[in-house]
């Protein structure tokens, strides 16, 4: 009679659009409340403000296309790309930068190329890239990390002051730190790593506040991981990539480059890692091709961060290989199940031309 | 080949075969120049007058050229019109042409001159020829100052600025701000101007969209055909 018991082997229903975007949304958490400690409440006006305009976007592009809207709105795709995007934002972002980011993100990385599950791009990373390549000066101003308990902090009145723009870009120049992967990037040709980092080239605490924040993103992961939410594979694969090319960089020129730990914990790896790479709809499918995709990102990654003009290098990372996930997809198909491997692509096929 | 009325010929290039925005041709300068009015209207009337006359001499040298060498020769024409239009903007709108740089040169190799001369050109007679290219160049013409217009606008927040390196001191006040301290870098870098076109684009055929629309609201009604099962034929 266990033959009747079948509720064991039966495979799982696959989860909902809304159920993966909630679990995303819960796993968020640690990541917000570790940069709202230390950075301020500026991360949840930044959070709130994208919210409520990815939550009015996407209401309206879905009415424009006769889809419908509350069934759509309902699956928190919409709210998870303005968490992400918030949350990579510089905290207490002026309104008009954060609506050109939702706008490219949801207006047309997403609806104009048809949208969720359409979409070619990473929406958060397009609307991230194009402020980034757009505003340089907005997006490079960080507030130092005084912490929300400190007496530096600054009330949430500020943070509104901020959002509403009316903050005068001086003021906010004057209250901003440069990024630990900013302040290296632009350290002095001829002066080495450690001399460097005797400076003191930070606010104070600000490398720990970093480092805190990424390994709540991790915890947050691992969360995601835990819960299959997400595959361990493009994590581990970017993550391990990165500190491979990081180690090997750092072993060739240990005065002048940044250590694995610093590019692994200094700036968006971790989250980029967990959250954005593995976006299901722009990130390559098949488990071999999540494992060269997370690759792909994590080396781009360490090209960019020491080579290319910008600090930190995850958007940009996650884009380019955005382009090469139907690519990878197309080359590491697993075989099916009593089928020979694929032949297709470039590879000939000797033994049956033989025949 | 019939030739077409020049009512017809202009309504093609300005519109329903606009080579910017329905044949997509010419893309290279259009991405590349329209960051500004000034620029947008210089490299449009350059290209305007090419066009125009390399319409003109290949429809009238259109009975003597075989059909192997009409290619070359064609080339040469256009290289030589795009000879004369660098040398008059060198020698008139110096700025300018030091400004607009290697996309006058590059004028040759706008496929929508070529394209006019082979398709049109080649086997009409003068006049229409010459029609075609005045229209095809304004049609060219008007979306990349419609293009640049959007770019300088919404980029830099200025519109007509630095007019006076094209049309001379009088306009050298023409110059407006309207959004101070606009600074959106992506519209003035080349991705904006993919993404304007493609806009405009959208905008062309929503346009096109409407009319049809109206036009077949227009039309008077058909008969109401009655259907009636098992029967063959219809009733009216």
């Amino acid at each position: 009679m266990s033959l009747m018991h079948t509720d064991q082997t039966a495979p799982r229903r696959p989860a909902s659009t809304t159920a993966v975007m909630g679990w995303l949304l819960v796993a968020t958490l640690p990541g917000i409340a570790a940069l709202t400690w230390h950075f301020g409440w500026g991360v949840l006006t930044n959070l709130g403000f994208a919210a409520a305009a990815a939550i009015g976007l996407e209401a309206t592009m879905l009415r424009l296309r006769h889809r419908p809207v509350a069934a759509t709105l309902g699956d928190n795709s919409a709210l998870v790309t303005a968490v992400l995007l918030g949350a990579a934002l510089p905290p207490g972002s002026a309104w008009w930068l954060i609506l050109i980011g939702m706008v490219a993100a949801i207006v047309v990385a997403k609806h104009l190329y048809g949208g969720l599950g359409h979409n070619l791009f990473n929406p958060a990373m397009v609307g991230y890239a194009l402020l980034l390549v757009s505003f340089p000066g907005p997006m490079s101003l960080w507030p130092s990390p005084d912490g929300l308990l400190s007496p530096e902090a600054r009330p949430l009145g500020e943070a509104l002051h901020q959002l509403a723009g009316l903050t005068s870009l001086e003021t906010r120049d004057a209250l901003s730190g440069a990024t630990p992967l900013d302040a290296f990037k632009h350290k002095p040709e001829a002066l080495m790593a450690s001399e460097f980092w005797a400076d003191s080239p930070l606010p104070d605490g600000a490398l720990a506040a970093w480092q805190q924040v990424a390994l709540a993103w991790l915890a947050g992961g691992a969360l995601l991981v835990y819960k299959r939410v997400i595959g361990w594979q493009i994590p581990v694969a970017m993550l391990g990539t990165l500190t491979l090319v990081a180690t090997l960089l750092y072993a060739g020129n240990p005065s002048h480059q940044g250590s694995p730990l610093f590019h692994l914990l200094g700036g968006a790896a971790i989250f980029g890692a967990f959250f954005i790479a593995t976006d299901p709809v722009s990130a390559a499918t098949s488990r071999r091709g999540k494992l060269i995709y997370g690759a792909g990102i994590g080396a781009l990654v360490m090209v960019i961060r020491p080579a290319g003009a910008y600090p930190d290098a995850v958007a940009f990372a996650v884009l380019l290989m955005n382009f090469a996930a139907p690519f990878i997809d197309y080359y590491s198909e697993p075989r099916v199940y009593g089928h020979p491997t694929a032949t297709r692509g470039i590879r000939v096929d000797v033994d049956k031309e033989a025949r | 080949m019939t030739t077409p009325s020049l009512g017809e010929v202009s309504r093609h290039g300005l519109w329903s075969n606009n080579p910017a925005l329905v044949q997509l041709l010419g893309l290279c300068p259009l991405l590349a120049v329209s960051s500004s009015v000034v620029n947008a209207l210089g490299l449009a009337l350059a290209t305007l007058l090419v066009l125009l006359g390399s319409n003109v001499a290949v429809s009238l040298i259109r009975h003597q050229v075989s059909g192997t060498l009409r290619l070359p020769a064609f080339v040469m024409i256009i290289a030589a019109f795009v000879t004369c239009a660098e040398l008059l903007m060198a020698a008139y709108t110096f700025e300018l042409y030091r400004i607009l740089g290697i996309f006058i040169p590059l004028i040759v190799t706008n496929c929508a001159i070529l394209g006019r001369a082979e398709a049109f050109a080649s086997r009409q007679p003068l006049l229409p020829s010459a029609t075609d290219g005045l229209m095809t160049g304004l049609g060219f013409g008007a979306v990349l100052v419609l293009l640049g217009g959007l770019r300088e606008l919404f980029g830099q927040g200025t519109l007509f600025v630095d007019m006076d390196l094209l049309l001379g001191p009088a306009a050298a006040g023409w110059g407006i701000t309207v959004f101070p301290d606009l600074d959106f870098l992506f519209l003035v870098l080349p991705p904006g101007a993919f993404f304007a076109t493609g806009l405009l684009i959208a905008l062309k055929n929503l346009i096109d969209d409407r009319l049809e629309r109206r036009r077949q609201a227009r039309l008077p009604d058909r008969p109401r055909e009655t259907r009636r099962v098992r029967v063959t034929g219809t009733i009216r």
